[in-house]
Order: C-alpha cells, then sequence, then structure tokens
C-alpha cells in the first residue's frame, strides 16, 4: 500500500504535474477580461472564481487517475497481491491529494494578485481549499473510476464531476468551513468505496 | 496440497455458456495446459483462477497466484529493474533467469515484444507466489526464451510449485491437458 502511494506519488508528479496549475491560472486570469478591470468588484468575485477554477483544474488529471493501470493490467495485478480495490482507490486518492492540493493552493497565491483580493481574503480562501481539496481528490478518482473503459470518458467525466462538486463549491466559496470540512469528509469516505465497486464492474 | 481447485464451475461470457460442470485439482508439483481453440474460454479460466471473474455456478479456492498475461503491468518510464521490484523485492534472480540482466537498467518503453514477454514472466517469478497462472506464455518468445521458460517452470515444480497455463501450442516439459470444446 506505502508502494503504491509512493508510486502514485511519482507518476503523479513526473511530466506535467503543473498542467493542471498552468490551466488553474488561465482561468483565473480570464475573470479580469470577463468582468472588467474595477478592482472592488474583482476582490469581492475573487473567492468564487478561485473555486471555479479550482474545480476546472480538478477535471484535467481526471483521466491519468484510473484509465493507464486498468489498460495495463496493474489494477488486476494489484488485486492478485491480495490488495482491496477499495484500498487501491484510497492509496490514489490519498497520492492524487498530495501531487494537487499544494500546487494549487501555491498557485493560488498569483490568482489572488491577479483578482486584486487583499491578504486575509487569500488567507480565508486557502484555508477552504485546504479543506475542500481532499474531497475534491476523492471525487476525481471516484470520477475516474466510473467512467473507466467508456469512449469519451474525459467528457463524460466533466457533467459527473462538475455536479457533485457543487456542495464543496458552495461552502468553500461562502467560507463556511465546518460545513466545507463535512462535505470534503463525506466525499473523501465515500469515494473508496464507489471507486472500489467501479473498477470491479470494468473487469471483463 | 491443492493449489488450485475448481468445483464444477461454470463461466458465463455475453450471454454465452463457455463451460460448465468443470472439475480441476492443481497439487504442488504439477502443470496442467488448457488446450482448445480460439474462443473456447481458456484466457477466461485464467482470469476465473486468478479471481478476477466470478464464476456463475461452482466453488473455486486458489492459493496465493501471480498471473502474466497479455497485459504488462510495469511502468513504462521506469529501468526494468525498477519497474519489476514494485511487484517483488528481489526481481534479480527472476531478471537472470530470464536472460534480461543487461536489459535490466533499460527503460521498460525501449523494449521489444519477445522482452515485454520475458519482463511479464519475470514479474510471475519474481512474484514468489506457489501458483503461477500464464496466459500463452509462448507468444513473443524466441527459442532461447522458450528454454528458459521450461527451465523456469521446471525449478518451479520442483521446489513445490504449480502451473496453470493456457496455449494452444504445446508446450515444453511434462503437461497434463485440459481440452476445452468451443
Amino acid at each position: 500500500m506505502r508502494a503504491l502511494v509512493v508510486r502514485e506519488v511519482r507518476r503523479g508528479s513526473s511530466g506535467l504535474a503543473w498542467l493542471p496549475m498552468a490551466f488553474f491560472l488561465l482561468v483565473v486570469a480570464l475573470m479580469p477580461f470577463a468582468v472588467g478591470p474595477d478592482a472592488r468588484l474583482l476582490s469581492r468575485v475573487g473567492p468564487g472564481a478561485l473555486w471555479i477554477a479550482a474545480l476546472t483544474a480538478a477535471l484535467l488529471p481526471v483521466e491519468r487517475l484510473i484509465e493507464p493501470d486498468r489498460v495495463d493490467g496493474v489494477l488486476d495485478q494489484l488485486a492478485l497481491h491480495g490488495l482491496a480495490e477499495e484500498s487501491i482507490a484510497a492509496a490514489k486518492i490519498f497520492a492524487h491529494w498530495l501531487t494537487f492540493a499544494p500546487l494549487l493552493l501555491i498557485a493560488a497565491v498569483p490568482g489572488a494578485a491577479l483578482l486584486a483580493m487583499d491578504g486575509p481574503a487569500l488567507a480565508k480562501t486557502e484555508l477552504a481549499l485546504a479543506i475542500g481539496t481532499p474531497g475534491l481528490a476523492a471525487l476525481a478518482v471516484a470520477i475516474a473510476a466510473v467512467t473507466t473503459g467508456l469512449p469519451r470518458a474525459g467528457s463524460l467525466a466533466g457533467l459527473l464531476l462538475l455536479p457533485l462538486a457543487i456542495p464543496l463549491l458552495i461552502f468553500g466559496a461562502a467560507n463556511a468551513l465546518l460545513l466545507e470540512a463535512a462535505v470534503s469528509l463525506l466525499l473523501t469516505a465515500g469515494a473508496p468505496f464507489v471507486a472500489g465497486a467501479a473498477i470491479r464492474a470494468t473487469r471483463t | 496440497m491443492t493449489l488450485l481447485r475448481f468445483e464444477q464451475v461454470a463461466l458465463r461470457r455475453g450471454g454465452r455458456l463457455l463451460f460448465e460442470g468443470l472439475d480441476l485439482a492443481l497439487a504442488a508439483g504439477e502443470a496442467l495446459q488448457v488446450a482448445g481453440p480460439n474462443g473456447s474460454g481458456k484466457s477466461s479460466l485464467i482470469r476465473l483462477a486468478a479471481g478476477l471473474l466470478k464464476a456463475e455456478r461452482g466453488q473455486i479456492e486458489r492459493s496465493l497466484a501471480a498471473l502474466a498475461d497479455d497485459s504488462l503491468a510495469l511502468d513504462r518510464e521506469l529501468p526494468l529493474q525498477r519497474a519489476l521490484s514494485f511487484w517483488g523485492s528481489s526481481p534479480d534472480g527472476a531478471i537472470e533467469a530470464l536472460g534480461l540482466a543487461e536489459l535490466a537498467p533499460v527503460p521498460v518503453r525501449l523494449l521489444s515484444s519477445g522482452q515485454l514477454k520475458r519482463a511479464t514472466l519475470a514479474r510471475v517469478a519474481a512474484s514468489g507466489a506457489p501458483l503461477w497462472l500464464l496466459d500463452e506464455p509462448l507468444n513473443a518468445l524466441d527459442s532461447d526464451g522458450r528454454e528458459r521458460l521450461a527451465g523456469l517452470i521446471e525449478r518451479h515444480l520442483a521446489t513445490g510449485g504449480a502451473v496453470l497455463s493456457a496455449s494452444h501450442q504445446p508446450l515444453p516439459g511434462e503437461w497434463r491437458r485440459l481440452e476445452l470444446s468451443s
């Protein structure tokens, strides 16, 4: 299990790990163009804009989370080594969070500057993002498992993930930290079972 | 000691009954070849034995197993030695036995298909599992590879292991045969 987490972190942080973050910053950079350069207005919509950018950036890695390992037989071999599919999913969620969340939190700093957000507002959003990202990572792995093997899995994953992430978005952008934590915890606790069942169901 | 036992097993794939009432027992030191025409359910039987498919009816008991089939399950960006050590802590003996020693530092993605087949067999040999499940192990292997595989299987059987292999070609060595009809 530890070896699996190490492997997932290595694969997640090699190559194009910065891609979701570049995407995140790009979406944030679109906001001043969309609503105009008024600093007061920008700083008011800032936290919400950061959250929307975070959700869309979370979609990018979905296709590499489960699909390559299913095609290559890695999931089968892990099962033969006696690892339950739920444990595989939990390891993948933890590793995905490790490679995704810290970079996102770092990218939120220049993102906040682009939206004319002040220090306290940035700190509050960072805290909400830190609480919400485990739920977001868990959701990404669960959706990746549910859509694996389907044609156009990437587009389908977007349609499934974004609505399910709405509670995270609402409580995160409103800075309702306890509710955000509750939703994040629920997603993190439930996702391994959803992903595990989905992995078993795709075996043929 | 029985390492694999099927009792009255039936398997249905895509609405079609592939076989039913299948009994099979594999004891330590035994090798069994599953033969039959294309589509008769050889690979499905291997996956059933691996616990990756569910039987429609019947009981399956198995000990710890290692599987080599068409899928590679090795990280392509890593050198062969490191990719194999993810699945077993000491793959060096198996790498040596399959003649891959010179390729140990080479990234997996650069290997040829015959070399990849040897690598999947090395993964099985390094697993330490008593039961080996080999699906078409001779595919893409050259004569040297076949000889090495035969030697590897012989040693595995002598040390109390068992091998179940699906193949439509004759395998080197002494094998019990199980014919599946289409």
